[in-house]
């Protein structure tokens, strides 16, 4: 490979390790800057104007008033009920419907394609996706949250792509043995999807742990809020956060706590992520997007 | 993958399940196929049919229903009246469409700049990123410059404009760093006047690493070979990415720009909503939000499905367009005419 062995004049290979340091600082840094203001003592955020880099003293002060009462640990139960919820259904829904629609030959599965397939052209509109809510009785309901987003149209079809790459002769065989269509979903189909499967759950959560205008459209009631739209109102809104919304009597900077509850929002992505990663690298998601 | 349908290998060599069949013996017949029966086949495949029965049902529920309930854009709603009570008022919803309503003109005008801004900056840059990334040696380098940059797709919008008034606004870094050393400050929170390239700003940051991904699965299937045979024609390192890389690139180009044309009539709908107090509706309101604003907040429904009707139909019209033009000119696109 003639491009690659060839190295490149010093001021190119300069220039680009500039570049790639600059996007990467340009992501980075916000986030030390986050978590160090969220562990600052009052001084420090009062000396360094609002935001601080590297904290002198670090004091867990704001989380533990968050984690007191309030606002916020409910906000993050409601979100992780959501999350869990919400990824099982998806999973076992998903699952199940590309793997009825992978199976050649089966009865009806071209119209179900069809209706599949025809769903990743448009999306609801805000007004009758409203309506359809709220003739369901499901307004100011987290089923109204989920229940829209259990099935993707698009992980369907990356699903059944997959699946269809299963080698018919392994299915033909077990089915020789006397294997039912539900028994070879169950032990081959699914235990040779794990890799893609826990992608695509991984995916899911993250768009139910997220999920913010959904959540602004149905629940009316603050008291059901998760945790995006509470993130929205003390941080994006810069809405006080006084006794009411925090356990405890003695308040930590505004400051430190609005960078908290950012932190809180941030941690369960910062969690999953590695294994997202992983896959990636394995080529799973780009091989399955072009199958 | 390999290794994958190895394992399966291993697998049917011990039966799953049901007596062992001598190895001499003459496999069964194969189970009934094609031919038979219509009610024969429903028994047969029952158990795929009542698997694709619940993702079917939601489908249904939650997509195509709400197709229905664009009736209300051709009617005068009256919550008390119901869906069905409401007179039908024909194409008189429409009317902000045509005659060019002041608020939805405004609406209409900021979603196309910042759809041309989109496009323009959003499409190309993650292609020069990729190329940059490519270029690299190391693979280690390569993996860990990848982990860091994909990972903002994953935040969702409520954070990531949370960092954005964090870092540039009044009490931030830069702004306090400006002031101590008497260089005045820069407005961009909350300035309506940069507002369409903040919302820009802030799609590369979240979207731009993300978007390098197909780039750079299609870089890697690039036949070195032709790398070498222009590089013995005496090609340099700009015609190489002009005539090697740039063709190489071209179809999964094509195929997300179709896709991203499907949703130009989208512009950030959760981004625009949440920065929109802070800078007013003459330079934030796009068709989304004007949707939403005049529909669920103002209550004026009709008119309001009436626009996100057309705008949908808009999409799905330029989605179908760019697919025929991209046929016409030998590309895949984003599916051929059969489906499988």
């Amino acid at each position: 490979m003639t491009r690659k062995n060839a190295t490149p004049p010093t001021t190119v290979r300069a220039l680009k390790g500039v570049l790639l340091t600059v996007c990467c600082a340009l992501i980075i840094v916000p986030f030390v800057g986050i978590v160090s203001t969220s562990l600052s003592t009052r001084e420090q955020i009062v000396r360094e104007g609002g935001f601080v880099i590297i904290p002198d003293e670090v004091t867990f002060a704001a989380y533990r008033a968050l984690f007191t009462g309030g606002v916020v640990p409910r906000a993050v139960a409601v979100s992780v009920f959501i999350t869990l919820v919400g990824t099982a259904l998806s999973l076992a829904s998903t699952t199940l419907l590309a793997y009825g629609l992978s199976r050649p030959n089966s009865v009806g599965h071209r119209p179900v394609l069809m209706v599949v397939v025809a769903a990743l052209l448009f999306t609801p509109g805000i007004i009758p996706a409203y309506l359809t809510i709220d003739l369901l009785g499901l307004l100011n309901s987290y089923w109204a949250v989920i229940l829209p987003a259990v099935v993707s149209a698009f992980n369907v079809v990356i699903l059944r792509a997959f699946f269809m790459e299963i080698p018919a002769e392994l299915m033909e065989s077990a089915r020789i043995d006397g294997a039912s269509d539900g028994q070879i979903f169950a032990r081959i189909v699914l235990p040779l999807s794990k890799a893609v499967l826990s992608v695509i759950g991984l995916f899911y959560a993250v768009g139910y742990w997220n999920a913010f205008f959904s959540a602004l459209l149905y629940l009316n009631d603050s008291a059901k809020w998760p945790i995006q739209l509470v993130l929205r109102t003390y941080v994006v809104n810069q809405q006080q956060l006084g006794v009411d919304q925090v356990g405890s009597g003695n308040l930590p900077p505004q400051e430190a706590l609005q960078m908290a509850i950012l932190v809180i929002s941030i941690v369960p992505i910062l969690l999953i992520y590695p294994f997202i990663q992983r896959h990636f690298t394995k080529g799973v998601l780009v091989g399955a997007v072009k199958g | 993958m390999a290794a994958a349908w190895e394992r399966m290998g291993a697998m049917v060599a011990r039966p799953l399940s049901g007596p062992t069949t001598e190895v001499d013996e003459p496999p069964p017949p194969p189970p009934p196929s094609p031919p038979a029966e219509k009610p024969g086949r429903v028994r047969r495949d029952r158990f795929l049919l009542l698997a694709m029965l619940p993702g079917l049902a939601l489908l249904l529920t939650f997509h195509y229903l709400p197709l229905l309930g664009n009736v209300i854009a051709f009617k005068d709603f009256q919550p008390y009246l119901g869906l069905g009570g409401s007179p039908w008022v024909g194409l008189h919803n429409f009317r902000v469409i045509v005659e060019g309503d002041p608020l939805f003109l405004t609406a209409l005008g900021n979603t196309l700049v910042i759809m041309l801004l989109q496009i323009g900056i959003v499409f190309t840059l993650p292609i020069a990123l990729a190329l940059l990334l490519d270029s690299l040696i190391s693979e280690r380098l390569k993996r860990i410059v990848q982990t860091i940059l994909y990972l903002p797709h994953f935040l969702s919008w409520v954070i990531v404009i949370s960092i954005f008034n964090e870092l540039l606004g009044g009490s931030g870094p830069i702004n306090t760093f400006l002031r101590r050393h008497d260089l005045g400050t820069i407005d961009i929170i909350g300035n309506a006047a940069v507002f369409k390239e903040l919302v820009t700003g802030q799609v590369l940051w979240k979207e731009a690493g993300w978007a390098m991904i197909l780039f750079l699965a299609a870089l890697s299937r690039i036949d070195p070979e032709l790398y070498e045979a222009s590089a013995v024609d005496g090609a340099g390192r700009l015609r190489q990415i002009w005539h090697v890389t740039l063709p190489g690139l071209r179809s999964v180009i094509v195929l997300l720009l179709i896709l991203r044309l499907g949703d130009a009539l989208t512009v950030g709908f959760e981004q625009i909503i949440l920065q929109q107090q802070a800078v007013g509706i003459d330079a934030s309101e796009v068709l989304d939000t004007y949707v939403y604003n005049n529909g669920i907040v103002q209550s004026d429904w009709g008119v309001s499905a009436a626009v996100g009707l057309v705008k949908g139909l808009v999409g799905v019209a330029l989605v179908l367009g760019a697919n025929r033009l991209a046929h016409a000119f030998g590309e895949a696109g984003l599916y051929r005419r059969e489906i499988r």
